[in-house]
């Protein structure tokens, strides 16, 4: 038998998870989120939305200079994820400039993926809100038109139920979790996040210990420090919790693999953290919202979380210093 | 009894119901078998006086030996006449001095091949010494002196015999099939181990995917005190003997130690079938049963298998191999090692051969890591793979040792799980052999 066989290094089979099943399940878990936009906030959102995944994929294509738009699926999480943290109806070179944004400074300059430091999408974010600040912030906030693709939801602002605080508590927390408030398309409906969440939960793409690190912090500093009618009331931690982008960014922006850490204890920690900087950025801030600042801030210093956490290895014993 | 259930692993397809039904049958003794004089961790055997070309042996006789003590004899697997003695392929890679036997296909055996007594007459120094001169080496795949682990220092007490009949290895179902024909063997071999360790309890752990063999070995144990079948939960690499141990006994055997250091000796299943048949019926380790499985294989089966048959050999017994065979496994998918041709012979750690398809090795180039950590959550000693992968591969060898990369036993989760195909384990293995080596400069 003269057969000459393939000769590699053990393991022989390999799990079917690629860098593109784990994107495309990201897509799908952000699925009933952007339906929830549309059904919520309209056809714009569902432009908004568009022209950041598609921008994404372009810019990405042609700096790879790759005929291939899809490619390994992270530009079309990123274009996506940034339409989510973007008010109804931005203007549309607005969109363009920060998913652009988004891949060339969020990402490419660091060697593209599995190389940058922050997370791309909230570069992004970060970008255009202090760049274009009168398009991202107070004013713009639209009313929701529940189930009227049509709206025209610029008509009706209000402020964003983080800009009154906790009177805002009126609005009724079922309204805010099923996301019948103002606010990016993306971060409203608790509901549809959660569904996502789920699913990229059960798929093993993201570990418990970031959003519960995060969402539990966020709870407890809100409903002890917690102004307004239900001051110290759990239901003010709750109004935290359900009100701003706190689940979307615990659930999909905290939990980039990429931007944090590797280790089990590293996860709680930079979850801890982020819930601890939002909070204080709520309350003690002159932004309204922190989400986004908070997990850049812990993205920064994920490599000194990860070196500081190793896992004891197996049978290992502690060294004492 | 501790933790059920040890922490990361992994849950790969396991193909067993390719061979799982079928009983071990015998395979016809070749006409030609290569003996390796390396078949076990230790010193290699030399060859005996009086074993030189020409020379005739019988069935079963001691055809090299080596005065180390961490080594076990070999033996000719057939009578006839010896034609050769020089380098042949060897599945773990280099070539090594092996002894051709033409076969006289009268399978006559050697005068030396006769039952010494029983697990009640003998004393544990004569179990020790008959085990020894048997050959007998740990099945699983290890193939350290089956001897050695029993002869403990004297200070270590131990008080827990281990069979493992885990069989977590994708694809292989030998270790099955020898627990469903042999549990009264198993068992035995067990209580010779007790004896010969003076220890107190013995357990047989078994994954819960092979309920069949869980109660042939309930049953065999039913008269025994201090003997315990273990259901294991189903998961690689639980039959690591680390892994195998905190689930049995809730001990952790500690970074860099032996089982013994927690009071613990394991054997395989296969190990115990050996060592029964050396003590009661005086016969050394010259056949195992070999699982030949996978896609490529026309006739999948479990064969009992004369030690230095060659693998070519064993896969025309099985209809031969098929054209989209890529791949060519000494052992099960995980941890086996590829082979270049068939031309190797079977040795006495050789628990399957595989034969994967195109389909199965999808040969992908790997991407950069995106830090999904799913290595981390893999890994069974709790390591992180991906940052003693880069370590390596930057050449900072002084910090994979820090990350602890001499406690990985190759497993292959990490690999297997990643998805952007980085060969994780490759790159640690290259960690350890440095680390290896700066250490004995």
């Amino acid at each position: 038998m003269e057969n000459k066989f393939v000769v590699s290094s053990s393991p022989h089979i390999r799990h079917s998870d690629s860098v593109q099943s784990v994107m495309t399940d990201v897509l799908i878990a952000l699925f009933p989120v952007a339906v929830m936009a549309v059904l919520l906030f309209g056809y714009k959102a569902l432009i908004t939305m568009i022209i950041s995944v598609v921008t994404a994929m372009i810019v990405e294509a042609v700096w790879l200079r790759k005929g291939n738009i899809f490619g390994d699926g992270s530009a079309a999480v990123t274009g996506l994820l940034f339409a989510m943290v973007l008010p109804p109806s931005p203007p549309w070179w607005l969109v363009v400039a920060g998913a652009a944004s988004a891949i060339i400074i969020g990402k490419q300059v660091f060697g593209g993926i599995g190389y940058n430091i922050f997370n791309p999408a909230l570069v992004g974010r970060a970008i255009v809100v202090v760049s274009w600040g009168g398009h991202m912030a107070g004013r713009i906030w639209s009313q929701p038109d529940p189930f009227n693709f049509m709206a025209d939801i610029s008509a009706v602002t209000t402020a964003s139920p983080l800009a009154g605080q906790e009177e805002a508590l009126a609005v009724s927390l079922t309204q805010l979790f099923i996301g019948n408030v103002a606010g990016c398309i993306g971060e409203t409906s608790a509901l549809a996040l959660l569904l996502g969440g789920i699913w990229l939960y059960y798929k093993g793409h993201i570990d418990w210990r970031i959003p519960v690190g995060f969402i539990g912090v966020v709870f407890l500093m809100g409903a002890i420090f917690g102004g307004g009618f239900y001051s110290g009331h759990f239901l003010t931690g709750l109004f935290h919790v359900l009100a701003g982008g706190v689940i979307l960014g615990a659930l999909f922006m905290a939990t980039d693999m990429v931007t944090t850490p590797v280790t089990p204890a590293g996860k709680l920690i930079f979850g801890i953290g982020c819930g601890l900087i939002t909070m204080l950025i709520r309350f003690w801030g002159t932004l309204p919202e922190g989400v986004t600042f908070a997990i850049l801030i812990m993205n920064a210093v994920t490599p000194i979380i990860d070196r500081f956490t190793v896992p004891q290895q197996f049978g290992g014993v502690k060294k004492s210093a | 009894m501790g933790s059920t259930v040890f922490k990361g692993g992994v849950h790969p397809d396991y193909h067993k119901d390719l061979t799982a039904e079928l009983a071990v049958s015998l395979m016809k003794a070749p006409s030609t078998v290569v003996i390796p004089l390396q078949q076990h961790i230790g010193a290699p055997c030399e060859p005996i006086e009086g074993i030189e070309e020409g020379a005739r042996v019988k069935m079963g006789q001691k055809i090299a030996d080596s005065s180390g003590f961490v080594s076990a004899p070999i033996h000719a697997s057939v009578s006839g006449t010896v034609k050769k003695i020089g380098q042949y392929n060897h599945p773990l890679g280099r070539p090594v001095t092996a002894i051709t036997i033409e076969s006289d296909g009268l399978d006559e055996w050697d005068e030396s091949v006769k039952a010494a007594g029983d697990v009640e007459s003998l004393s544990a120094e004569d179990l020790r010494k008959i085990i020894r001169e048997a050959g007998i080496v740990g099945l699983g795949g290890a193939t350290f002196p089956a001897h050695v682990k029993l002869s403990p220092p004297p200070e270590k007490k131990i008080d827990y015999v281990i069979i493992n009949g885990a069989e977590c290895e994708p694809y292989l179902t030998a270790d099955h099939r020898v627990m469903l024909e042999k549990p009264g063997d198993i068992v035995y071999g067990l209580k010779v181990m007790i004896k010969a360790l003076g220890a107190e309890k013995g357990v047989i752990g078994i994954e819960d995917n092979k309920p069949d063999a869980i109660k042939a070995l309930e049953e065999a144990v039913a008269d025994e005190e201090n003997i315990t079948v273990a259901k294991l939960h189903t998961k690689y690499p639980q039959g690591a003997e680390k892994m195998l141990i905190q689930v049995t006994t809730g001990r952790k055997v500690p970074s860099g130690g032996l089982p013994l250091e927690v009071g613990v000796v394991n054997h395989n299943v296969g190990t115990a079938v050996a060592i029964t048949q050396a003590i009661r019926e005086g016969k050394p380790l010259i056949e195992r049963v070999v699982t030949v499985t996978g896609a490529g294989v026309n006739q999948p089966a479990n064969l009992l298998v004369r030690v230095g048959t060659l693998v070519s050999e064993v896969l025309e017994a099985c209809g031969g191999l098929r054209e989209e065979t890529r791949k060519l496994i000494a052992g099960g998918p995980m941890m086996g090692l590829a082979q270049p041709s068939a031309d190797i012979p079977v040795i006495k750690g050789t628990s399957g051969i595989l034969a994967l398809t195109d389909l199965d090795v999808s040969i992908t180039e790997s991407s950069p890591c995106i830090r999904c950590a799913k290595c981390v959550d893999s890994c069974p000693v709790q390591l992180l793979p991906t940052s003693i992968a880069q370590a390596a591969e930057h050449g900072l060898f002084k910090q994979a040792e820090k990350l602890h990369a001499m406690d990985c036993f190759e497993c292959g989760c990490c690999s297997y799980v990643c998805p952007s195909k980085i060969p994780l384990t490759q790159w640690i293995r290259i960690a350890k052999a440095e680390i290896a080596k700066a250490k004995n400069k």
